[in-house]
């Protein structure tokens, strides 16, 4: 492991990084949820409005989904387009 | 040896099976640059003929159609389509709906036949940034377009509102509009191409047999039609946000 070259070495914390991008994931995922969660109880209250709220929701948690898939795309090129050579 | 690890690395039977980037499958050569005819090309090539040939059946059988006789399945489900898209851009933009429900509504079908190509053996076109960004960009014209139509020169001195120093951030904000738009699309879709091909690619052959087709429901068919509705409902709730009196 000695005469690793600083290629091989770009590769390996590339894909540490695309790793670390992904934590990115954490956030929107815990704003679908409150959104999901608010959308369910909003349907309990007024049942007659169901259509309205999920698209409501739904558009919310598409605008919340936005920042993890800027990690996702982050990681896509990092490990695929290797833009450190 | 380090240079040995990471090309026997590459060589694993997972990144050679799992195939979910663009290919290219002709180089053409013009004035010495080359040019590519990728998988994209192809998809988009054959969900254009489908749509233009759906759309050509379609404006047959409406035109032919009597309005006495029992509709057929085929008109049946068109006149859904067509309701159903009418009813979502009426829904958001009231009275300006007319002037957008026809781009709104083949822009709507245009993303849904690309995301659910996945499922017939194509490579998503949505899953190219060559192809979301286009469409964002289409979205950002028309925004500044009917935005200018609408309120002439105070379009560009909006962005000093409400204090001149926010300037810069209120441009990022209407720069960031298309690249959001575009990145979602295109992240969800590539998301879903991704995780299909390291199924594809990793799986043993007896874990192929129920699992794709539950992940392509989601990915291809909920994903898809998710996103595509997405698309159309944000290029509205930002245009109508510049028409809107």
């Amino acid at each position: 492991m000695e005469n690793i070259s600083g290629q091989d070495f770009i590769y390996g914390m590339s894909a540490v990084g695309a790793g670390l991008a992904l934590i990115a994931g954490v956030g929107p995922g815990i704003g679908q949820g409150i959104a999901a969660g608010h959308a369910a109880a909003a349907v309990g209250r007024n049942p007659g409005a169901k259509s309205d709220i999920t698209s409501t929701m739904l558009l919310g948690q598409a605008v919340a989904e936005t920042t993890g898939l800027y990690g996702f795309v982050v990681a896509i090129i990092l490990m695929f387009v290797k833009p450190f050579k | 040896m380090g240079s040995g690890i990471i090309s026997s690395f590459q060589n694993l039977p997972v990144a050679m099976e799992a195939d979910f980037m663009i290919q290219y499958l002709q180089e053409i050569k013009i004035n010495g640059v080359s040019v590519y005819i990728t998988t994209t090309h192809v998809a988009l090539l054959i969900v254009s003929l489908f749509i233009i040939i759906l759309a050509v059946i379609a404006n047959r059988v409406i035109a032919k159609a009597d309005p006495d006789a029992t509709p057929g399945t085929f008109q049946n489900i068109v006149d859904l389509v067509v309701e159903m898209l009418g009813n979502m851009v009426d829904g958001l933009m009231g009275t300006n709906a007319k002037r957008f429900v026809n781009y709104i509504s083949s822009i709507f079908i245009f993303i849904l036949i690309s995301n659910i190509s996945g499922l017939f053996g194509l490579r998503p076109p949505t899953a190219d940034y060559g192809v979301t960004l286009p469409l964002a960009l289409f979205t950002f014209c028309i925004i500044h377009y009917c935005g200018i139509k609408k309120n002439k020169t105070k379009h560009f001195t909006n962005l000093f509102q409400p204090v001149a120093l926010l300037f810069p951030i209120n441009v990022i904000s209407e720069v960031a509009t298309p690249l959001s738009l575009s990145v979602r699309l295109f992240g969800n879709i590539m998301s879903g191409t991704v995780l299909m091909g390291l199924v594809y690619g990793m799986f043993p052959i007896f874990a192929k047999l129920g699992i794709p087709a539950v992940m392509h429901i989601y990915f291809d068919i909920f994903s898809g039609c998710i996103q595509a509705y997405v698309f159309c409902m944000l290029t509205m709730v930002y245009v109508n946000d510049k028409i809107a009196d």
